[in-house]
């Protein structure tokens, strides 16, 4: 079987061709299906770019990516999103506020060609752990974890295999980082889902994911199995001086 | 220890359509030559209650308190005029995000220059050179370049360095400190932190740390509040908080994933309603 996410020598630039940026290096990486991967680094790295290069928010790209197997052109078309969907970190701009919660579900399910929307509906927000007495409420009635719980719904309006989850709790309580945390648990064993996840917070990719990659500079420095990122088993030394900023907060 | 501070009984209400909403409900704590932490979710009243001591809530919110006392001076009882000088010359506060509290259109160095010919007469000469004094005494080592950029041109990391270079201008007693390292990397957390805890130990002086991150507060503080729902719930000693008897700490404290001990699933908090209605324990020294 194919992997569910195939990155192969990914390079990424923004700007025009006379004022370059290249946020992306050269990574490459893959996610099985059903496995939960973990991208991890200081802010800028470059670990969003990919996500939002695999989702064709990026569009000057080169190298290749593939889904289950089908690489990506430089489209991506109505079956791309069916299979993969993103959740970003700031549940406080990902919703439109005039919309109700009905309204960002149904039109979503609209979108994907469902018909039995009313029942579809319900069913997502059952999935997400609100009851149905949330389905009339607008995002201002709606507390962060409310929020990110919508913005997950709608992800999974489409009944996607793939979520890419772009620090889907850093702007959370940690309380509330933990029942959207267990939800996201949850909903991969339900459904198995393929995470490919972005935090700066490693016990938070730690906790999720079973590898990640940590980036320097929009470079790949290492790919790691979660159990030797534990156990300090680093082969790079970013890696170990990201371990050791991390445990002691307090230079 | 010496206090510098000592809030009594302190209230912070808004009025509304419907009634008073009372963010800040009766706390009761005092500040010496230390670093005290604040910590609670988003809304439990930590920002509100830094901001009152500075005579900051923006009308119509209401301040009300037994005592906020200086020095045993009461900050209640002084004038707008007063209160400009302490906030100029005692107290000194840095928000959580420093892009809303620089002045995008002037360069740096002007904004510390002009800060400090607020505070002492110098020449323009002179207020530069302690103005890239002020720069590398928070560890910018490029401070000529820096004082030439704007806001926009630094990191969220330099622009935190910056804003702590401004307050410390007047050398303050007190330093407030909202989240101040939220929003940086670790890598960056790790020397902003340790600025301040130099100020504390090399000039004496009190600092109020507010933050949301319990790890942290335990890791850098002296001393620690831990506020809910407007009210201080438990006060114990930084390096003690993982031992914290309150289970509302307690249930922070298991919500968050390990690095060093993975957990199957996260604990999640079950808010106990008697949590609120407690009085708020007094965080005296
Ligand atoms: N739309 C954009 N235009 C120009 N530069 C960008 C854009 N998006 C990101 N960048 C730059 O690319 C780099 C990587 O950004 P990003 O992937 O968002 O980092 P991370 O998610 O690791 O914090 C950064 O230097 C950032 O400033
Ligand atoms: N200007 C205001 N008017 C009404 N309510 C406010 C105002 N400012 C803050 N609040 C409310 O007061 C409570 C405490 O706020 P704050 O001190 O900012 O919390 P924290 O800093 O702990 O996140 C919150 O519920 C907040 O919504
Ligand atoms: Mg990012
Ligand atoms: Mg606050």
């Amino acid at each position: 079987m194919s992997d569910a996410i195939s990155i192969q020598n990914l390079n990424v630039w923004f700007g025009e061709h006379h004022d370059l940026f290249q946020a992306v290096k050269n990574a490459s990486l893959t996610v099985a299906t059903g496995a939960s991967f973990g991208l991890v680094g200081e802010s800028g790295s470059g670990k969003s770019t990919i996500l939002r290069a695999l989702t064709g928010l990026a569009p000057q790209w080169e190298g290749q990516m593939s889904i289950n197997g089908t690489d990506l052109t430089h489209k991506r078309d109505k079956q791309f999103y069916k299979t993969v969907q993103m959740v970003f970190q700031d549940p406080y701009a990902s919703l439109h506020p005039r919309q109700s919660v009905d309204q960002v579900l149904s039109e979503t399910l609209h979108l994907h060609g469902f018909k039995d929307i009313d029942n579809r509906v319900n069913k997502l927000l059952l999935d997400v752990g609100l009851g149905p007495a949330f389905r009339f409420r607008y995002p201002h009635q709606l507390s962060g974890g409310q929020r990110q719980r919508i913005a997950i719904a709608r992800a999974l309006a489409a009944e996607p295999k793939i979520l890419l989850l772009d620090e889907p709790t850093s702007a959370l309580d940690v309380s509330v980082q933990a029942e959207i945390l267990n939800l996201l648990c949850d909903l991969r064993a339900e459904h198995g889902l393929t995470y490919l996840m972005v935090s700066h917070d490693l016990a938070v990719v730690a906790h999720m994911c079973e590898r990640a990659a940590v980036m320097r500079n929009g470079e790949i420095v290492e790919i790691i199995e979660v159990a030797d990122m534990r156990a300090g088993k680093t082969t790079h030394d970013y890696t170990a001086q990201l371990l050791h900023a991390s445990a002691n907060r307090v230079a | 220890m010496t206090t510098l501070l000592d809030v009594d009984n302190l209230w912070v209400r808004f009025p509304n359509r419907t009634g008073v909403f009372d963010a800040v409900r009766g706390v009761s704590f005092s500040l010496g030559r230390e670093r005290l932490g604040i910590v609670g979710e988003s809304g439990s009243g930590k920002s509100l209650t830094g901001r009152a001591i500075l005579r900051l809530i923006r009308s119509p919110g209401i301040v009300e308190a037994g005592h906020i006392n200086l020095h045993g001076e009461n900050l209640l009882e002084k004038s707008e005029a007063q209160m400009r000088k302490v906030r100029g010359e005692k107290i000194s506060m840095v928000m959580q995000d420093p892009k809303f509290s620089l002045n995008p259109v002037m360069t740096v160095g002007d904004q510390i220059i002009e800060a400090y010919r607020l505070h002492a007469k110098a020449s323009k000469a002179e207020a530069y050179k302690k103005s890239v004094e002020m720069l590398e005494a928070v560890s910018i080592r490029d401070a000529d370049r820096v004082m030439k950029a704007y806001p926009h041109e630094m990191s969220g990391g330099m622009g935190q360095r910056i804003m702590i270079a401004m307050m410390l201008i007047p050398n303050p007693e007190i330093l407030i400190a909202d989240e101040p390292t939220s929003a940086l990397d670790v890598s960056v957390q790790g020397q902003v932190l340790s600025i301040m805890d130099k100020l504390v130990k090399e000039r004496g002086m009190g600092l109020i740390f507010i933050s949301h991150d319990l790890n942290l507060v335990s890791q850098f503080c002296d001393r620690v509040l831990i506020m809910y729902a407007g009210r201080i719930v438990e006060v114990c000693e930084a390096d003690k908080l993982h031992e914290a008897k309150h289970p509302y700490t307690q249930g922070l404290l298991g919500s968050l994933p390990r690095f060093d001990a993975p957990r199957d699933r996260l604990q999640v908090l079950t808010r106990d309603p008697a949590w609120r209605e407690a009085p708020s324990v007094e965080a005296r020294l």
